[in-house]
């Protein structure tokens, strides 16, 4: 596409978005109801957010760089670079999240069968299925490949059980994509990627109440869980193939990373210190030397998410670049919560008064501790950069 | 623009790569000049291959006889330079001088670019008074006198300052000493009367002067650009300057970084090389993580600055000032992880130390960069 046609391009979608981006949805996320996750038992806050999720969804704009015919928009990599810029430049917020944009669809996009495209992209572009991850179990957190839940094999389905932790919102998730041990003499060899209705028999979840004092995760329970192995004709259950659902998973972890490291190009600088010298006037000389550090460090990483992603584009970055985005990218974020809480003094401390919003700091700085734990740890993304970047000998 | 490089950038990185590691290696610059005590500092020869290499007059307009380039290309041969710790004027003369230049008349062109880029001739640049690097008090005085000026002042750590044919000299006209307006900028050629040079030989085997102007008499075609609205022309060099110290610091770091993770796959201890550990593990895979994330600052800088956006300050601070963290870091872990031999002179590891503790203080340290950025973001 020439740069006319995407100059052409920028304005009609600078027109679309003008004439169907409510006001309201240009608005920052305060709250989690703010987040629009679709799924089967899903209600929208207000009309704004109902009347932007349905005219991003008829254009194709949920997942746009999707092909038309499993529900995006086609567009190409500039393009859908172009409206992100322009949504950016708005504030306007996603029209729809989830964990079957993030995770599940580009799975199935790489992996996926015809049948399997048909059916869940488009399911997940309309936001009519909520999907959950179920990776970790209580005793595979960073050595992951050693899960237990079994799924033992009665020929035209399989029987689960087990349990799995840390899965993000599945109490409220219509279907989950799950690692599903189905040879226990492979380690590696013997996971497959399942996918299967969270209101199936058997299964169950019970949230975890973290130090935030919220609960976005899980610990979810399958009790002899039927999984029948075909959905129809050219809709297998599971991603991939039986047995070899470990490439689809580190293929995803990748992709979680990128997510997580914040990989997005927006940006993070901290305006901390602005906000601070206007709200107090002077400002601690020693807090003052933190933030103008922590200003350059998160100054330069935005442009690593710039390059980054430049690179992905035509394949220059090197396969386990996620890694070293999502251990900088975390690292950074907790470093500028502590910061945040530290210029706001008492004020931050407050947990549930209506002046933070029911203590926005405080929780939200302790949801960052999370950061470099979720998605592989900072020790482990530090083991991958060793291993497959520098190339350093052992385990 | 995205932040990789294009087809001719990467054929000048190999290029510049491939040279500097041959004719500008440790071995055959850096170690042979120092091991002869050289006045200068590094080798003229060089310089003269730099200028066949189009290297010196990489930014000066084509018009001009110059390859026309940028500040993304100008960076790139001074990665290479870092990485090999390669001796030469390149950064003070064709990126500082030859940015103050491209603002002076065409007389002023006319007598000193050529020299430029034949490699016959290095230009310096004086701009700190003072131990720090503090261009915003500038007191050193050019007072009119007669058709010209009369120049009265000390300059410090101007790089190479001895062998320059000329160097740049930023000084005030008028106002006080800490006003942003009332700056000039002369071409002061070397043999000048009342001016003396006490050349000293810093950490890291370069050569500096302490300039001392006692009543200097300058012709008016001395001037670079326009008298009293210096400060310009100036800032142009600093942003050049800063950009390009952030470059050739992000070859440093590599250049340490790649030694060092090599060592680790090398060296044995408790019967298995010091690679196989954790505790090394991490560090290394930590350095490496801030290196690509300087190195990805310094080329956001180096567009930003070509394509002449109002962000190009704040991002030559900040690249700065990140170069200057991770390149430290980068020397330090790898003295510590070369353990006893790292203390070596006969290892070239040192020499990395000792270069980056010299590109730390030119234009502004990590502290100057970061109370900038701080600064220009409100607070």
């Amino acid at each position: 596409m020439s740069d006319s046609d995407l100059e052409s391009f920028r304005a009609e979608t600078r027109a679309w978005l003008e004439a169907n981006c409510p006001p309201e949805m240009r608005e920052p996320v305060r709250d989690e109801d703010d987040i629009y996750w679709g799924g089967r038992n899903a209600t929208f806050k207000n009309d704004a957010q109902k009347a932007w999720f349905e005219a991003a969804r008829d254009k194709g704009y949920t997942v746009p760089a999707w092909p038309k015919e499993y529900g995006g928009a086609g567009l190409s990599p500039a393009q859908a670079k172009v409206l992100r810029e322009e949504m950016s430049a708005i504030g306007a917020r996603p029209p729809l999240s989830s964990f079957g944009i993030w995770m599940l669809g580009p799975a199935l996009l790489h992996f996926g069968t015809e049948g399997q495209k048909q059916r869940f992209l488009n399911e997940i572009a309309r936001g009519e299925i909520r999907w959950c991850q179920g990776y970790s179990e209580p005793g595979s957190g960073s050595d992951l490949v050693s899960l237990q839940t079994f799924g033992e094999d009665k020929g035209d389905h399989w029987v689960v059980n087990g349990q799995k932790v840390w899965t993000s919102y599945a109490d409220k998730a219509d279907w989950i994509f799950c690692l599903v041990r189905t040879d226990k003499d492979d380690k590696y060899r013997g996971i497959t990627f399942m996918l299967y209705d969270m209101a199936s028999e058997g299964v169950s979840t019970k949230p975890i109440l973290l130090i935030s004092g919220n609960s976005p995760f899980c610990e979810t329970f399958f009790d002899d869980v039927t999984v029948p192995k075909s959905y129809g004709e050219d809709v297998p259950a599971y991603v991939g193939e039986i047995n070899r659902g470990w490439d689809v998973a580190k293929y995803l972890l990748g992709h979680e990373r990128e997510m997580i490291s914040g990989a997005d190009g927006g940006d993070r600088t901290s305006a901390i210190g602005a906000a601070l010298a206007r709200a107090n006037g002077e400002i601690d000389p020693v807090l003052r030397a933190e933030l103008a550090q922590f200003d350059v460090d998160a100054l330069a990483y935005a442009a690593m998410g710039e390059k980054f992603l430049d690179e992905i584009k035509v394949g220059k970055a090197h396969p386990a670049q996620p890694n070293m985005m999502k251990y900088a990218g975390t690292e950074l974020n907790k470093r500028r919560h502590e910061l945040m809480m530290a210029a706001g003094g008492s004020h931050a401390l407050e947990w549930d008064s209506e002046e933070t919003s029911g203590g926005k700091p405080s929780r939200n700085w302790l949801r960052t501790k999370a950061n470099s734990i979720e998605g592989g740890t900072s020790e482990v993304m530090l083991n991958v950069i060793s291993k497959r970047i520098l190339e350093l000998p052992g385990a | 623009m995205p932040l990789y490089y294009d087809d001719d950038q990467t054929m000048l990185a190999d290029t510049a790569g491939q040279f500097m590691a041959e004719e500008g290696s440790i071995k055959n610059q850096l170690r042979h000049w120092r091991d002869r005590e050289c006045k200068d500092g590094f080798g003229h020869a060089l310089w003269k291959q730099f200028a066949e290499m189009g290297f010196t007059g990489m930014l000066v307009d084509e018009d001009d006889g110059g390859l026309g380039m940028g500040q993304v290309e100008a960076n790139i041969v001074l990665e290479e330079i870092g990485r090999n710790l390669t001796p030469s004027p390149f950064l003070s003369s064709s990126v500082l001088a030859a940015t103050a230049l491209k603002h002076g008349s065409n007389d002023v062109k006319g007598r000193w670019l050529p020299g430029l880029l034949a490699g016959d001739k290095v230009y310096g640049v004086a701009i700190d008074e003072g131990r720090k690097h503090r261009p915003e008090r500038i007191a050193c005085k050019a007072e009119k006198s007669g058709n010209g000026f009369k120049l009265t002042g000390k300059k410090d750590f101007v790089v190479y300052g001895a062998s320059s044919e000329m160097i740049v000299v930023a000084a005030r006209t008028s106002g006080d000493d800490s006003d942003r307006d009332g700056l000039t900028l002369f071409a002061v050629p070397q043999d000048t009367a009342g001016m003396s040079h006490d050349s000293v030989r810093l950490v890291d085997s370069s050569m500096a002067s302490h300039v001392t102007f006692d009543g200097v008499e300058l012709d008016g075609d001395a001037v670079i650009g326009e008298v009293d609205n210096g400060r310009e022309v100036l800032d142009a060099m600093l942003m050049a300057g800063r950009v390009g110290s952030a470059a050739e610091g992000v070859g440093v770091a590599r250049g340490a970084m790649d030694m060092t993770v090599d060592y680790l796959k090398q060296r044995k201890q408790f019967g298995r090389v010091i690679g196989e550990f954790q505790a090394l593990q991490h560090r290394a895979a930590h350095l490496y993580s801030e290196v690509e994330i300087a190195r990805a600052v310094t080329v956001k800088a180096a567009q930003l600055l070509d394509a002449g956006s109002e962000k190009a300050d704040l991002m030559a601070s900040v690249a700065k000032a990140k170069v200057a963290k991770v390149a430290g870091l980068a020397v330090r872990e790898g003295v510590q992880m070369h353990g006893g031999i790292g203390m070596t002179d006969e290892y070239d590891i040192g020499l990395y130390m000792k270069r980056d503790r010299a590109l730390q203080e030119f234009l502004g340290d990590q502290y100057y960069h970061a109370g900038r950025v701080a600064e220009m973001s409100g607070y």
